[in-house]
């Protein structure tokens, strides 16, 4: 079983929703990154995804850009990117991780080189936002048959009819995106969400997890009620890029830990 | 034993893109899920617009008498004289309303937005020419504008930035990344993703996910089917060579796309060398300086460094300064149909001046790039060739950097 299909599995067991958390790797600077990202799991995270920083994340907003932008000021690669998850799965060997990312610095390069790097690192899933199901070929298969996840993220544009070929060839979980838009931008009420969830989950034995707007405790907890896990980004990036020590932003991904594993 | 050529292995090179959106391994649909759906949509109604006679009826009577179409193809005799060689001809895109080529474009993608029912239209613009052409056919039309903008464009563009204001449109300076048309473009996809349902994206180039490149491309084959009757008309033939110059590549193929298939007519397409075409990146000539890669939704070549980050380009004209290109182009590059250069920012800006002097056509600096390689090919070549330069734009907007350029007050 791979790590999060059983970390799923184990939340499951336990009755809770998963804490899904993202930052950007190399995000003030590698040494402080790799840091906060150690302190994640101690902190309640229950799966991490690290963004890999690209000069042109269009669907990104303020917070996550400026991240990206720290990140490559400080000479951040995706060797780097990579070598962090190593140094990462030297002390953790349970905690998921995913790469999340946009298409080009991957196939730069090369779609088999960065597969297999990704597996000998310890990474267990990716998310490529810039690739929807018409591009399978591109990297999901590839990255299926190297055993890696594929996590698809699927909208409230995405109708009925397309959500067989977004939900095909996905697993470990499906990443609805809970409002049209960038990431950071307002969050959606869990009322709004909850139809929308229920429709997926009819379609899928898949976990579905929710993301994009979810800024506070109070905001995770009430998605946490109505979904899977709980997706947060933009807001514990912010908190980096404002210069809060490593200490601060684990304190702040503790609160919402507990708001999202209050339910 | 020599590399068969592109004719022995094609039939056509005008069949393009396949049902994926590819020009072989170019062009696709790198979008996100939210966008998807409405991409869909747009291919669709496209592809009904294609064939519906009461499309192209309105969009004829529009180019005629709004946009003054046919522009003319118009012999330049001093500047023949003075090259010394081939017989160069204008093709007068400049002439259009709005001053460029681009309305071509904007009116066909207007007036199927307006099928769609979208009554909000966004643009990314970089010297402004089509944010112009946007905000002209919204306020024809009576929908709402939104035009994105690098803040560094919006300073060194100031009149365009003013018109745009004028005919009703909004003009959203796009601060993000490094602020120039890049970044005007990755915001108005960020835009789209948030209003995806009452909002028509009008890309102004040959690029984006699928359909954009070919939809692009078929509205602006005007010129080039223009052309072709007229070179008939003037010389009872059709022409040797055709040159234009590219940033993301639209006028260049709506000139070159009509006669990919005549194998006998040579094509040049001219990229812009900035200070040169070297290590050094100075330049937006993605095609001879960069490598394949996938940014705004296709895969086409970029200037990008190692790790696959995309860079800033540079040129004069802001009009060609794009680290992309259009996928059709880079298909084209690969199989060898059509010939790309480029001329870095000082040629362009000798050409200028020859436009200047020898024909009393005061040119916008990207077709310059275009000038300044028929100002180095036209007297290699006899003079019964005929060559025809896309004159796509008219230089009122670049004046400022021209004095700038020469160290002259204005």
């Amino acid at each position: 079983m791979s790590r999060i299909d059983a970390r799923f599995a184990s939340l499951k067991a336990d009755g809770r929703a998963a804490f899904v958390t993202f930052v950007t790797a190399g995000d003030p600077d590698y040494d402080t990154s790799l840091e906060i990202l150690r302190g994640l799991p101690g902190a309640g995270v229950d799966v991490i995804e690290i963004g890999m920083p690209f000069t042109d994340p269009m669907a990104d907003g303020p917070s996550i850009q400026l991240a990206g932008q720290r990140a490559l000021a400080a000479g951040q690669t995706m060797e780097k990117t990579l070598a962090m998850v190593r140094a990462f799965r030297q002390s953790d060997d349970e905690t998921p991780i995913i790469l999340m990312g946009y298409y080009n610095p991957i196939y730069s390069m090369g779609v088999h080189p960065f597969l297999a790097a990704t597996k000998e690192a310890g990474a267990d899933g990716l998310i490529v936002v810039d690739l929807p199901p018409e591009e399978d070929d591109e990297l999901c298969i590839p990255a299926n048959a190297a055993g890696l996840h594929f996590i698809r993220l699927a909208t409230p544009t995405t109708d009925e009819k397309r959500l067989p070929a977004v939900l095909a060839n996905t697993s470990g979980f499906v990443y609805y995106v809970s409002i049209t838009g960038i990431t950071g931008a307002a969050a959606a009420h869990a009322d709004a969400v909850a139809p929308d969830v229920a429709r997926i989950k009819a379609a899928t034995d898949l976990p579905v997890c929710v993301g994009f707007g979810i800024k506070t405790p109070e905001n995770a907890a009430a998605i946490a009620g109505i979904a899977d896990g709980v997706v947060v980004g933009s807001a514990i990036v912010d908190r980096i890029g404002r210069g809060d020590s490593p200490t601060e932003v684990l304190g702040f991904v503790k609160s919402l830990a507990q708001g999202a594993h209050s339910v | 034993m020599e590399r068969p050529m592109p004719e022995d292995t094609l039939n056509t090179f005008r069949a393009g893109p396949d049902e994926r959106g590819r020009f072989g391994d170019f062009g696709g649909r790198f979008v996100s899920e939210t966008l998807m759906p409405l991409i869909l949509e747009l291919e669709g109604e496209y592809e009904k617009a294609k064939t519906d006679t009461d499309f192209w009826a309105e969009m004829e009577h529009m180019w005629k008498h709004y946009v003054g179409r046919p522009s003319p193809l118009y012999f330049a005799e001093r500047l023949t004289d003075e090259l010394g060689g081939a017989k160069i001809y204008f093709k007068r895109d400049e002439l259009n309303h709005t001053g460029a080529h681009k309305i071509n474009n904007v009116l066909g993608q207007i007036l199927l937005a307006r099928r769609m029912g979208k009554k909000r239209i966004i643009a990314e613009t970089g010297a402004g020419q089509h944010g112009v052409a946007t905000a002209t056919v919204c306020a024809r039309y009576g929908l709402d504008c939104v035009v994105f903008m690098g803040e560094t464009d919006v300073e060194r563009q100031k009149p365009n930035v003013f018109r745009m204001k004028l005919l009703g449109a909004q003009v959203v300076p796009v601060t993000s990344g490094r602020a120039t048309l890049k970044d005007a473009m990755n915001e108005a996809l960020r835009d789209w993703v948030t209003n995806v349902r009452d909002t028509f994206y009008c890309i102004g180039t040959v690029a984006g996910p699928h359909p954009y490149p070919a939809m692009v491309r078929d509205f602006q084959s005007i010129i080039g089917r223009e052309t072709r009757a007229q070179m008939m008309e003037a010389e009872g033939r059709l022409p040797d060579s055709l040159v234009a110059c590219i940033g993301g590549g639209s006028n260049a193929m709506g000139l070159f796309h009509p006669f990919l298939d005549d194998r006998e007519v040579r094509i040049i397409g001219v990229e812009a060398g900035g200070h040169g075409v070297d290590e050094r990146m100075e330049h937006a000539a993605s095609l001879t300086g960069g490598r394949p890669g996938v940014l705004h939704g296709n895969r086409t070549y970029l200037l990008q460094d190692d790790d696959g980050q995309i860079l800033e380009g540079h040129s004069i004209s802001a009009g060609l300064d794009y680290p992309g290109i259009g996928p059709e182009h880079s298909w084209l590059h690969e199989m060898g149909r059509v010939e790309y250069v480029s001329v870095t920012d000082k040629e362009a800006l000798e050409a200028f001046g020859l436009s200047c002097r020898t024909e009393g056509i005061i040119p916008a600096l990207e077709p310059c790039h275009a000038l300044a390689h028929v100002a180095k090919l036209a007297p290699t070549l006899p003079a019964d060739h005929l060559l025809v330069m896309n004159m796509c734009g008219r230089g009122d907007k670049d004046i400022f950097t021209v004095a700038e350029a020469l160290g002259a007050e204005m």
